[in-house]
């Protein structure tokens, strides 16, 4: 379309704009990490690197990342073999109730998390006596993260087609040689992106994570909302923020190249 | 070739394709029928139970109780105008914001840039739902940043409350929103914004009459996530929303500190009610397909 000079321009300003919004709030956060003062005042009076040193030694963040990682890889690796499984299922087949099952992995992420929340709790505590804890926090992460791989895989297998598998059928491969050296290879890439997206979707999850946790267990986001409110531990808090901020450099780094090198594929 | 047991395996399941289908599924539809639909089935039932006062144990007598202290009260009845007038000003501010940055990206922007504007506004996605918050409760603190940029203005922020929850509900959906209506412009064909100028449409009758109704169903996907994120969200609210309750907090007290689970199922069954409407309309325009 031929904009006009003067839309271009108003465009532009407008999403300079609303990202500088976006990045506002975090770069608050980065600069009151050096902060002297405790109490979120701006401009900070001056600076320091004494609560990076204590964020470094606080046991208590440190025990709550280890359990979220464990949490994220359990439910990564359930959603993966999982998030697989069904979308090959609704890729590769048309039965009755086809809609139903995809409607299905997608309700556990379209339902408002204090649903899937009370929904898991009350089933643990009052029909099943679990008691809860890491397994159950497992178990809820990975029923909503299954999504995130189904739509990764979902759309790589409709790109794939049939006929290299139906080539390597031809040519005498079992289902299960078929899958592993054919199918298997070309899903790589979308799995390691579905897995990235539900990994950092269960590390980060707080509100179905504290429905499902039992008293003992304390994930870094649980860790966090317990110390937001402490003004002795607010700065370190700050800290963690700005680790988990350049942590997730990382997955965006990967996910990118993969979609970059899938372009030049094309 | 040699008939071995695995051998014989995968011919019978090349052969029968029911039986792979029925292999495939079985594992995924136990976990979700099992866990999901069975949870929100006994969440159900467990809405006409009550709770024994004196042991705090949940007794299976079946009472409307529950439903008609939730749906005649006038707390609950007020809480939820709020949580939804919450939720639908959220989805409606998103989807102003999304919808020029989505545009820019889509269709001004040089290849390069559009890539760089793409990381740029997925990158807050991948941090910390919490940090986002908090951010923000740094940033409207008294003598936070906001009070020093609009001070000089003659503004004053807003401090915590309703308006910040607002703020912060839109922040943290923004990008659920714009993605959905950039990927929904890139499949409008610049020919067909070119023919619309040909044939004499000035930007705004473009948009209005060619770039919306394709757009419509993106919008709608995109407004499913911060509609509903923001139908059950009740930490944003403790952290920046001051004292203001939103239905998530009478789901949480009443698990926790109340000790409720009937009423707090009984609670829930709001928010369900409301989504499983919104989703049936959605689908109706077609928009479950570009989530």
């Amino acid at each position: 379309m031929r904009l006009s000079r003067v839309a271009r321009v108003t465009l532009g300003t407008i999403t300079a704009l609303i990202l500088a919004v976006v990045y506002m709030p975090l770069f608050v956060v980065f600069v009151n990490s050096f902060s002297t003062s405790t109490s979120l005042t701006w401009p900070p009076p001056g600076f320091t690197l004494e609560w990076w040193g204590r964020a470094f030694r606080n046991a208590g963040a440190l025990e709550g990342v280890t359990t979220s990682l464990q949490i994220a890889l359990a439910s990564t690796a359930i959603a993966l073999v999982l998030g697989t499984l069904v979308s090959l299922a609704l890729q590769r087949h048309t039965f009755f109730g086809r809609d139903s099952v995809s409607l299905l992995v997608i309700l556990p992420i379209a339902l408002p998390g204090i649903v899937t929340g009370i929904a898991l709790n009350n089933a643990f505590r009052t029909i099943l006596d679990v008691r809860l804890g890491v397994l159950t926090i497992i178990v809820a992460h990975a029923t909503f993260c299954i999504v995130t791989v189904f739509n990764n895989v979902i759309a790589r297998l409709r790109r794939m087609g049939t006929s290299l598998e139906e080539a390597s059928a031809d040519l005498g491969a079992g289902v299960w040689t078929t899958f592993r050296l054919v199918t298997f290879p070309q899903l790589r890439s979308a799995l390691l992106a579905g897995g990235l997206l539900a990994f950092a979707l269960s590390f980060d999850e707080i509100i179905v994570t504290t429905f499902t946790a039992g008293a003992g267990v304390t994930t870094l986001p649980i860790w966090i909302l317990d110390n937001l409110f402490r003004p002795s531990q607010a700065p370190i808090v700050n800290v963690i923020a700005v680790m988990l901020v350049f942590v997730s450099i990382v997955p965006i780094y990967f996910a990118q190249r993969l979609a970059g090198a899938e372009q030049l594929q094309k | 070739m040699k008939a071995t047991p695995a051998r014989t395996i995968s011919v019978f399941l090349s052969q029968h394709a029911r039986v792979r289908l029925a292999l495939l599924l079985s594992a995924p539809l136990f976990w979700l029928g099992l866990v999901y639909i069975a949870a929100l089935a006994a969440l159900l039932v467990t809405a006409f139970w009550t709770v024994d006062s004196f042991t705090g144990q949940v007794q299976t007598t079946w009472t409307l109780d529950n439903i008609i202290t939730v749906f005649t009260g006038s707390l609950y009845q007020a809480v939820t105008l709020r949580t939804v007038g919450v939720a639908l000003l959220v989805t409606i501010i998103d989807i102003i914001v999304a919808l020029p940055i989505a545009f820019f990206m889509a269709k001004v922007a040089s290849p390069r840039l559009q890539r760089i504007l793409v990381i740029a506004v997925l990158m807050p996605l991948w941090a910390s739902y919490l940090v986002k918050v908090y951010a923000w409760r740094s940033a409207l603190s008294q003598g936070g940043i906001v009070e020093w940029l609009v001070t000089p203005f003659g503004g004053t922020s807003p401090g915590y409350g309703l308006p910040a929850t607002i703020i912060t509900l839109s922040y943290l959906w923004l990008p659920y929103v714009i993605l959905p209506i950039y990927a929904g412009l890139e499949r409008v064909p610049n020919s067909l914004l070119e023919a619309s100028s040909d044939l004499g449409a000035k930007t705004w009758r473009t948009m209005r009459s060619v770039v919306l109704p394709m757009l419509w169903p993106a919008i709608i996907a995109g407004s499913i996530f911060s509609f509903s994120l923001s139908l059950g969200d009740y930490i944003t609210v403790n952290i920046v929303g001051g004292a203001n309750q939103l239905l998530g907090n009478l789901v949480f007290t009443n698990v926790g500190a109340a000790n409720n689970l009937p009423l707090a199922a009984a609670i829930a069954l709001i928010p369900i009610g409301i989504m499983i409407v919104y989703l049936g309309v959605a689908r109706r325009t077609g928009a479950l397909n570009s989530l």
